[in-house]
């Protein structure tokens, strides 16, 4: 396909002449390296609540991004009006970085190399609003039947359908049709007199309708919800202090988000204000810990056939069997630190200059059972499922917040606490994992990560682990 | 700025096309942005964007659409989609927009909007943010590298008209001045921040000021250490406080309360707080950020009181939450441009007590201060609090030695009712703002 087949070429007829002459007006001041970032975004979302389809939104907006890069330094400036005039000024504002004559010689585009890790042929956008509104009145039905202490019941559906093309000067155009797709199953339940309590299921990726319909199903995601806010009822106060937990599968791998991924992260090493910079071939996770970053996954929430700078997305090897080998680099940071990008160059919408993001992070299994992890701790806490957390990249300290999680007595999961936080040290967390199971999984599908205020969907996973020292904090003591 | 009455324009649209209801939000900014970081510029930033929101009604059935193209087309195809996707809606007895008796504005300056921003070209804005880097090196030699420094600056204005005959619009600006400095000492690295915002550039507080402020507070947390797992009193500083009370602000909204979801629903009338605690919601105060003339569904903004003397007085509802609890919308509608309105606050703060905060820390024998929350710890249902924290520990009404990686811990409902004491230095820095304030006890765990 070329630039005359693709959405851009098709809906707005921009030719590679129109592409050029912006390039070259972004980089009139003497920059060293131009892109554009044409981004086309159509949303739908729909939500029940109190079985009343109360809330239903649809749109769309549109805009180019033109980025400058002149040393380390870099402009911005985006037009929401594709007209010629607007894109110009958007190039001349962009060029202002830089101060000198033009010195950058462009020779025509080459399209990256395609493929088609989310092969669609029918986003759920495209697909008619009333299979969508069906999905989530059948969630809410199954909520309401799977208990009768459940009192409240919110499903969502959400979808988008992002068209992108990506022009740089040094040549490189690509394009992509990224559609995304979640669903949420959020309910209160309440046992007699006593409190509410919440629960929360969802999950998705780049995926079709077909997905909700038939492998993961509103009833699947109603039927979680419900036992998680049921769990809850019993629950004591989480215990405070240093001990042993224990993660399960899944969705707990948002650990390695915050501990290691953020501070991996090339713009932060690059400026020396991550606790992981200079630290490369040095250990900072026990033997055990292999993890990885992996735009290619198939159909995940976190892939990407190119990144938003144009460029391939692939599996990073963070952590080698503890040591650390390598950063998350986009196209400014592979500039300065003369590597080479590793299609992590990601941003919110076509108004944000890309940043090093993460795609999919997650830990690799290791041979442990699941079952003796547990059975080899006499007191610890186990833990199934986190909401969110959150890291100081200087210092290293992150923390996370449990949504469901269980006192570890004498080797057996037995009682469930409410209001865990569990917080570490990045550099050093990870030298305690002492199990690592055999079991990995990925998400559900649901994760958002916010960095300077632009956020991106991503995915996260890992085996059940056992790190044997980390910091509780409950109020019981 | 743009056309208001395109907003009508597109409420006329939709009512010949089959609504019987319909209210249009516009929306146009421009953000401005320099960073400087290791003094030189990184990077600048200078753009602006417009969007339209319709919400439609076809008798009790709601539908709502956006775009980014104001163009005729643009419009109408806003309408056709808005008009579509009620079509699929349920009805919905409580639907609708606000009465005509409860839509208005404030009228008068509400000094929102200042030109003074004009004045300050590209060059001064870097300067500034160079000065305010330069500050943070200067005020100690331990600061050794940075996050930069940023000078941003917006101008926006807000459009809104509905079927009920409410047309109105303003205009706003804002600027802000903050640098991150990060020190070093041995093998402790940490970074902290400090900033400045406001609606005029003359009330910016100076680069230099907050240079250094940045850097008192970086530099105070190296060689922090853990503390043993204890219950102490707690005093959170005013950004920390902040946060506090934001969460307090979702225990009050109309819809955490008619679904039951806050640990504060059905307890009007009654202590839910300590004598102390008083918090007020106020969206009419001239120049503050959570002032605006009317809500974002026509409704004025107004002052109300949410807990008076430690008893809850009322919640914050928009409309629709009022419909539900059977009271009357107390000008809290907020959106984005489109969908249907949730609730938001004006400027929703804890007024001052008496003491100084000095005088609160002497009076700790052993305790912690608060000055960095990380994390998402807390529960509205239940009112479970647990977050990060990181501060500075205090012994014998001084500050010891700075504490990082542990957690703080209670409920919600018993930290209102432990809150000993709110301070005296109130200030506005958003549209949420807090005093320092002592919480008698709560759990520390460490070590």
């Amino acid at each position: 396909m070329g630039l005359s087949d693709s959405f851009f070429g098709q809906k707005f007829g921009i030719t590679e002449q129109d592409l050029d002459a912006y390039l070259s007006e972004a980089l009139s001041a003497g920059g060293e390296y131009a892109d554009l970032y044409f981004e086309y975004l159509a949303t739908s979302s729909i939500s029940i609540d109190e079985s009343i389809v109360k809330s239903a939104v649809q749109g769309v907006s549109l805009g180019v991004g033109v980025r400058v890069i002149s040393g380390e330094r870099t402009g911005y400036a985006y037009s929401d009006d594709l007209s010629p005039e607007k894109i110009r000024k958007a190039a001349r504002v962009a060029a202002c970085i830089a101060n000198g004559p033009s010195k950058v010689q462009k020779t025509g585009f080459e399209e990256s190399r395609r493929r088609d890790l989310y092969p669609i042929l029918t986003a759920p956008s495209e697909a008619s609003l009333a299979d969508r509104v069906e999905l989530v009145k059948r969630a809410d039905r199954a909520a309401r039947a799977a208990d009768s202490r459940v009192f409240q019941v919110q499903a969502s559906f959400a979808d988008n359908l992002r068209q992108v093309l990506v022009a740089t000067s040094e040549g490189v155009l690509s394009f992509d049709r990224q559609p995304l797709a979640r669903m949420g199953v959020a309910v209160l339940a309440r046992s007699g007199d006593g409190p509410p309590q919440r629960g929360y299921s969802g999950g998705g990726g780049r995926l079709g309708l077909e997905f909700f319909e038939q492998e993961k199903t509103p009833e699947y995601f109603a039927r979680e919800s419900v036992r998680q806010a049921v769990v809850q009822l019993d629950a004591i106060p989480a215990p405070a202090g240093e001990m042993t937990v224990v993660l399960g599968p899944g969705w707990p791998g948002i650990l390695l988000h915050e501990a290691v991924g953020h501070g991996l992260e090339a713009d932060f090493n690059r400026k020396k204000v991550s606790a992981f910079s200079d630290r490369i071939g040095q250990q900072v996770a026990s033997p055990l810990c292999t993890v990885v970053d992996d735009g290619t996954i198939r159909n995940r929430r976190g892939s990407l056939n190119v990144d938003d700078e144009g460029a391939p997305t692939q599996q990073n090897v963070l952590i080698e069997k503890g040591v650390l080998r390598g950063y998350l680099v986009d196209k400014l940071s592979s500039r300065l630190l003369r590597s080479s990008s590793t299609g992590s160059g990601r941003r919110e919408s076509y108004q944000c200059i890309p940043m090093p993001r993460m795609t999919n992070t997650f830990m690799m299994a290791g041979d442990a059972d699941p079952e003796d992890i547990i059975r080899s701790t006499p007191r610890g806490l186990y833990c199934a499922n986190f909401g969110g957390g959150q890291v100081d990249i200087t210092s290293g300290n992150f923390v996370f917040s449990a949504a469901e999680s269980y006192l570890i007595e004498d080797g057996h999961i037995t009682r469930p606490v409410r209001g865990a936080t569990l917080i570490g040290n990045g550099p050093e967390a990870l030298k305690y994992v002492s199990q690592v199971g055999h079991d990995l999984q990925l998400d559900e599908g649901i994760g958002i990560c916010g960095k300077a205020g632009q956020s991106v969907p991503v995915g996260v996973g890992i085996p059940t682990i056992k790190i044997d020292r980390m910091t509780v904090g409950g109020t019981a003591g | 700025m743009i056309d208001p009455e395109l907003a009508q324009q597109a409420v006329r649209l939709a009512l010949e096309d089959g609504a019987t209801d319909a209210e249009c939000t516009l929306a146009e900014g421009d953000e401005f942005s320099a960073v400087v970081r290791m003094r030189s510029l990184e990077k600048l930033i200078d753009a602006g964007s417009r969007s339209a929101g319709l919400r439609v009604l076809i008798g009790q059935r709601a539908g709502s659409s956006y775009t980014s193209d104001l163009s005729h087309e643009g419009i109408r195809k806003m309408v056709e989609s808005a008009l579509a996707v009620a079509q699929i809606a349920t009805d919905d007895p409580y639907a609708g927009l606000p009465d005509a008796a409860d839509l208005g504005a404030i009228p008068g300056d509400l000094q929102l909007y200042s030109n003074d921003l004009d004045a300050i070209d590209t060059a001064a804005r870097i300067r500034a943010a160079l000065e305010t880097e330069e500050a943070a090196f200067a005020a100690d030699s331990r600061i050794t590298n940075s996050d930069g420094a940023s000078f941003s600056a917006g101008a926006r204005a807000r459009v809104f008209a509905n079927s009920r005959g409410f047309a109105g619009a303003y205009r706003y600006t804002s600027c802000s001045l903050s640098t991150t400095p990060v020190a070093r000492q041995g093998d402790s690295m940490e970074r902290d921040y400090w900033f400045s915002s406001a609606r005029s550039h003359s009330k910016l507080e100076t680069p230099s000021a907050i240079g250094r402020r940045a850097a008192e507070r970086t530099v105070r947390r190296l060689g922090s250490r853990k503390v043993p797992t204890q219950k102490v009193p707690v005093i959170f500083d005013p950004l920390t406080a902040r946060s506090l009370i934001a969460n307090i602000f979702e225990a009050v909204e109309g819809d955490a309360i008619y679904r039951n979801a806050s640990f504060l629903a059905g307890k009007v009338g009654e202590r839910v707080a300590s004598q102390h605690v008083t918090i007020i919601d106020d969206g009419t105060i001239p120049g503050l950020f959570g002032t605006s003339p009317f809500d974002d569904e026509g409704v004025p903004s107004r002052r109300t009181v949410v807990i008076d003397r430690g008893l809850l007085q009322s919640y914050l509802l928009n409309t629709y939450t009022a419909r539900k609890l059977g009271l009357r919308t107390t000008g809290n509608a907020a959106r984005g441009v489109t969908g249907n309105a949730g609730v938001g606050h004006g400027n929703f703060y804890l007024e001052n007590g008496p003491r100084s905060p000095e005088e609160l820390i002497r009076g700790v024998r052993q305790g912690l201060y608060v000055t960095e929350l990380i994390g998402q710890g807390v529960n509205i249902v239940t009112g479970d609090y647990s977050r990060g924290a990181a501060g500075l520990w205090i012994e014998n009404g001084e500050f010891a030695y700075p504490v990082s990686e542990i957690t703080i811990a209670s409920t919600l409902q018993r930290m209102l009712l432990d809150l000993e004491a709110p301070a005296s230095d109130l200030e506005f820095r958003g549209s949420v703002a807090a005093p320092t304030l002592l919480i008698g006890e709560m759990t520390v765990s460490g070590q």
